[in-house]
């Protein structure tokens, strides 16, 4: 299967992710080849079983040690994939922070589901979002469209010399990742191009300049300097998504930024949501601006880097924003995103309150109608003189 | 470790000073490192030269110290092999020395020598 002339496809998110690696044909693929393991892997394993790519495809015998694997084969010099989900990201934690601190530039696909307990495997955000600071960009998609796109783009993200930061592409499981959607595809010839020959920065297979990769960095102490660095890297990371996100528009028509906003110059409330639930949450907003009501909408694309000054610049002026978190950070004020934004926006004046909402954990269904609760919520607020109580509202939660 | 030997005993040889060729001058220079902002540091703090560790002298952890008898040493070159600082000197084939600058005095030298040609003496610093 190769692809010669543009095409649209119908296909899974797992079918999309694996397809773009398969375009991208990267040096190494090491991944856990077993639950909680993603479809992704499964067809990546086909492809090199059937000759089409070039990829050495490591299968190691855990997420553990999959990342291990990754980190070792990308300080080597080679182009490097992974690709986990739940608890694989979970078992990964700790080697995350090893490939960012070590700046290697390492793609890797988490499909979004639930972590343990109680067993749940469906969709929400817990994996990533608990993974939100080990120094991953972090990249959500919301359809399978994105899920193909992202991943190319992770590429020259990645490897950029002005960020040299791992990249993870998220899709909401099940959801994208096992439902089937279009998905127009570029040409082998053009994703080749697009993300160009890999340059590695001090390859350990150079045997004529061999280097240290990973020293102990404890007793003179450059260990603080060097996470400067990585936040230095984070910071031009938003400009680089930005500029190779245009290029890529060139190149497909499809333009991404770092958020998606929908509907909200002269929005008075708001929702901010992540991933597949923003299509449907669109869908409300039109409904409401049918009515009259001033509402729009928020997708979060790039979650790390934060783009801070985009959410004051297309939300700081509304009454009310409400963000919808499909993980929590338990005795938190509220789930991830919700202290990012609220965060973002307090330099605004006047300050738009800020609402918690959680919702679809462990693949808890969010229907239209539970959307439009949240409006509600955000429109008696915006009414009311004084501020309302900010305790976290849940959508389909059964009460009694 | 090999006991060490009461009497009869000829002196061994005082352990040798390390040779002025085995540090040549570092290509990475990090002289003044302690004043270097984190664009200074390579990337992913990857160390881009091989072999710098000559410059972390690690000889000052030492308590005890081997003592090499040259006359009793076989050439067998365990003791080469087995230290984890590669501290041994070897001449024509044989054991003649420390390098009194990286060794830890750790024994391993004198526990592995299967002719007892090396042991471990309490180091009398000043």
């Amino acid at each position: 299967m190769t692809t010669e002339q543009a095409t649209i496809l119908a296909v899974t998110g797992n079918e999309a992710v694996a397809e773009a690696m398969r375009q991208v044909n990267p040096d190494v693929v090491a991944a856990y080849p077993i639950t909680p393991q993603t479809e992704i892997v499964q067809i990546y394993a086909q492809f090199v079983a059937d000759g089409k790519v070039d990829t050495e495809f490591i299968t190691a015998e855990s997420e553990h040690s999959a990342m291990s694997a990754a980190i070792g084969s990308a300080a080597a010099g080679a182009r490097t994939m992974t690709a986990t989900s739940s608890q694989g990201f979970a078992l990964m934690w700790e080697l995350l922070f090893v490939a960012a601190s070590y700046r290697l530039p390492i793609v890797m696909a988490n499909v979004n589901r639930a972590l343990s307990g109680p067993i749940n495997i469906h969709c929400d955000h817990s994996d990533s979002m608990g993974g939100r600071d080990c120094g991953w960009i972090q990249l959500y998609g919301e359809n399978h469209q994105e899920a193909y796109d992202n991943h190319v783009m992770a590429v020259r993200i990645a490897e950029h010399a002005d960020v040299r930061l791992p990249v993870m592409t998220m899709i909401d499981g099940y959801v994208i990742s096992g439902a089937i959607g279009p998905m127009e595809s570029l040409t082998d010839a053009q994703v080749q191009e697009f993300v160009g020959p890999y340059r590695p920065i001090h390859p350990m297979l150079d045997s004529k300049h061999p280097v240290t990769v990973g020293p102990f960095d404890g007793l003179h102490g450059f260990y603080m300097e060097h996470k400067a660095t990585q936040q230095q890297a984070m910071e031009r990371a938003s400009r680089v998504i930005d500029e190779i996100a245009a290029e890529y528009a060139e190149l497909s028509g499809r333009r991404y930024g770092l958020i998606d906003a929908y509907r909200t110059e002269d929005a008075e409330v708001a929702i901010v949501v992540v991933g597949s639930t923003a299509g449907t949450t669109r869908m409300i907003v039109d409904k409401l601006r049918a009515k009259g009501v001033r509402a729009g909408c928020v997708r979060v694309r790039a979650f790390r880097p934060f783009p801070a000054a985009e959410y004051a610049e297309a939300i700081g002026h509304c009454k009310v924003v409400g963000v919808m978190d499909r993980s929590d950070s338990f005795g938190a004020q509220g789930g991830q995103v919700f202290l990012e934004v609220r965060s973002a926006l307090y330099d605004c004046d006047p300050r738009p309150q800020v609402l918690p909402f959680i919702y679809g954990l462990g693949g808890r269904d969010i229907f239209p109608a539970n959307i439009e609760q949240a409006f509600t919520v955000l429109r008696d607020a915006a009414k009311r003189k004084t501020k309302t109580t900010v305790e976290r509202r849940y959508l389909n939660l059964r009460e009694e | 470790m090999t006991v060490e030997k009461k009497t009869g005993a000829k002196q061994p040889a005082p352990p040798r000073k390390p040779r002025a060729k085995r540090l040549p001058k570092a290509k990475w220079d990090v002289s003044d490192i302690d004043s270097w902002g984190g664009s200074r540091h390579e990337l992913g703090a990857t160390i881009p030269e091989a072999g710098n560790s000559i410059y972390n002298e690690t000889g000052g952890w030492r308590a005890d110290v081997p003592v090499i008898d040259s006359e009793k040493c076989d050439g067998c070159m365990l003791c080469y092999f087995y230290c984890p600082d590669a501290s041994i000197i070897i001449e024509e084939g044989k054991a003649v020395g420390v390098d009194l600058a990286h060794c830890k005095g750790c024994g391993i030298c004198a526990k592995e020598c299967p002719t007892a040609a090396i042991v471990m003496k309490l180091e009398e610093k000043e």
